[in-house]
């Protein structure tokens, strides 16, 4: 279609939003995210029949981790449309990359990166 | 299989929020059927743990481990040449596991990770129900299977108490009364007989109530 949506999201695919797990999510901020978000299948639509359910209890989940440890819940995000839904897509990239500039970079992320610098060097 | 509930990260932090290497020790048994202290959830609580210590601008070692169980000896001792790195160990067994690791590395705190609730069963995904309290005399043969203990909220032996409504205990609609059960299901069995017959006085002296148990089996031990 010839969209384009923001450089900040990288698209790491799946057969099935609900192959990912509490701990991809997780992972991900430990590593430095300064967000994560799953588009999966409208509901009723999902091609495994519960995969976009579990996904999205998995998400809520990690919400309330993240609130619990001093990161915002609102950094991770599920979000539902059909595959064909091109411009739905870009908006809700859009979207995501707007509310994650407003509440700015991983407070963890300068920790991990020096880390790994000091790794690098060892 | 014991149940038990994950308990709040925020309590845990408290726990171990002056720790510089923490331990989080899992159990494959009871506690990962009920999705509160297996492998995926000592991995969660480490990812949670780490993420929140970084936030603190702390550097934290957190390792994982999960036992087969915590209740034997011989699977704590696969973690005698490593126990003692670790400040503080984070235990997601049900209580027994956690004592138990807790008197083997005596000179480590072992903090706990989770709630130990009941003996129940896996209702469906995501529901765990009581159905047994550890009483000692198990009266099961002479109430079709249903345990008048643990479900019934008097544990009364000889029939349901006047409260019991339109099938369901007076304490909360949503409890059936257990003698209800019991009679539905010998009615099912055709032995309503042995409805009729009057229980013996219970040896209550094999419950809690007579303090810490044990079950001592001489023709095992050597």
């Amino acid at each position: 279609m010839r969209l384009t949506y923001p450089s900040s999201v990288k698209i790491v695919r799946v057969p099935c939003s609900g192959k990912v797990d509490v701990q991809h999510l997780l992972r991900a901020f430990e590593k430095g995210a300064d967000g994560v978000y799953i588009v999966g299948c409208k509901e009723g639509e999902c091609h495994y029949k519960y995969g976009n359910f579990r996904a999205r209890k998995r998400v809520e989940q990690v919400q309330k981790i993240l609130s619990d440890v001093g990161l915002e819940g609102e950094r991770v995000q599920m979000y539902n449309l059909s595959s064909s839904d091109g411009p739905l897509f870009v908006k809700y990239a859009a979207e995501m990359d707007e509310r994650i500039r407003k509440l700015g970079p991983n407070p963890i992320k300068a920790r991990v990166k020096a880390k790994t610098r000091n790794q690098q060097a060892a | 299989m014991i149940v038990a509930n994950k308990k709040p990260v925020g309590e845990i932090i408290e726990y171990v929020k002056d720790c510089n290497k923490i331990l989080v020790l899992g159990c494959n048994e009871c506690v990962t059927v009920c999705e509160a202290g297996g492998k995926k959830e000592v991995g969660v609580l480490a990812s949670a743990l780490r993420i929140y210590f970084a936030n603190q601008g702390k550097d934290v070692a957190i390792a994982e481990r999960t036992l087969e169980r915590q209740c034997d000896h011989e699977y704590l001792e696969e973690i005698r040449d490593i126990a003692d790195q670790y400040d503080a160990v984070v235990s997601l067994a049900c209580g027994v596991g956690i004592q138990f690791t807790a008197e083997k590395y005596h000179s480590i705190p072992v903090y706990p990770g989770v709630n130990t609730c009941f003996m129940g069963a896996t209702e469906q995904r995501g529901l765990w129900v009581e159905r047994c309290q550890a009483c000692g005399t198990c009266v099961l043969a002479y109430t079709g299977g249903i345990c008048p203990i643990s479900r019934c909220a008097k544990r009364i032996l000889n029939g349901p108490c006047g409260g019991s409504s339109k099938g369901s205990c007076e304490i909360n609609k949503e409890i059936p009364c257990a003698w209800q059960l019991i009679i539905d299901r010998l009615k099912a069995l055709d032995r309503l007989d042995l409805y009729e017959k009057l229980f013996q006085i219970k040896d209550w002296s094999t419950d809690r109530a007579g303090g810490p148990r044990k079950v001592k089996r001489e023709d095992v031990q050597i």
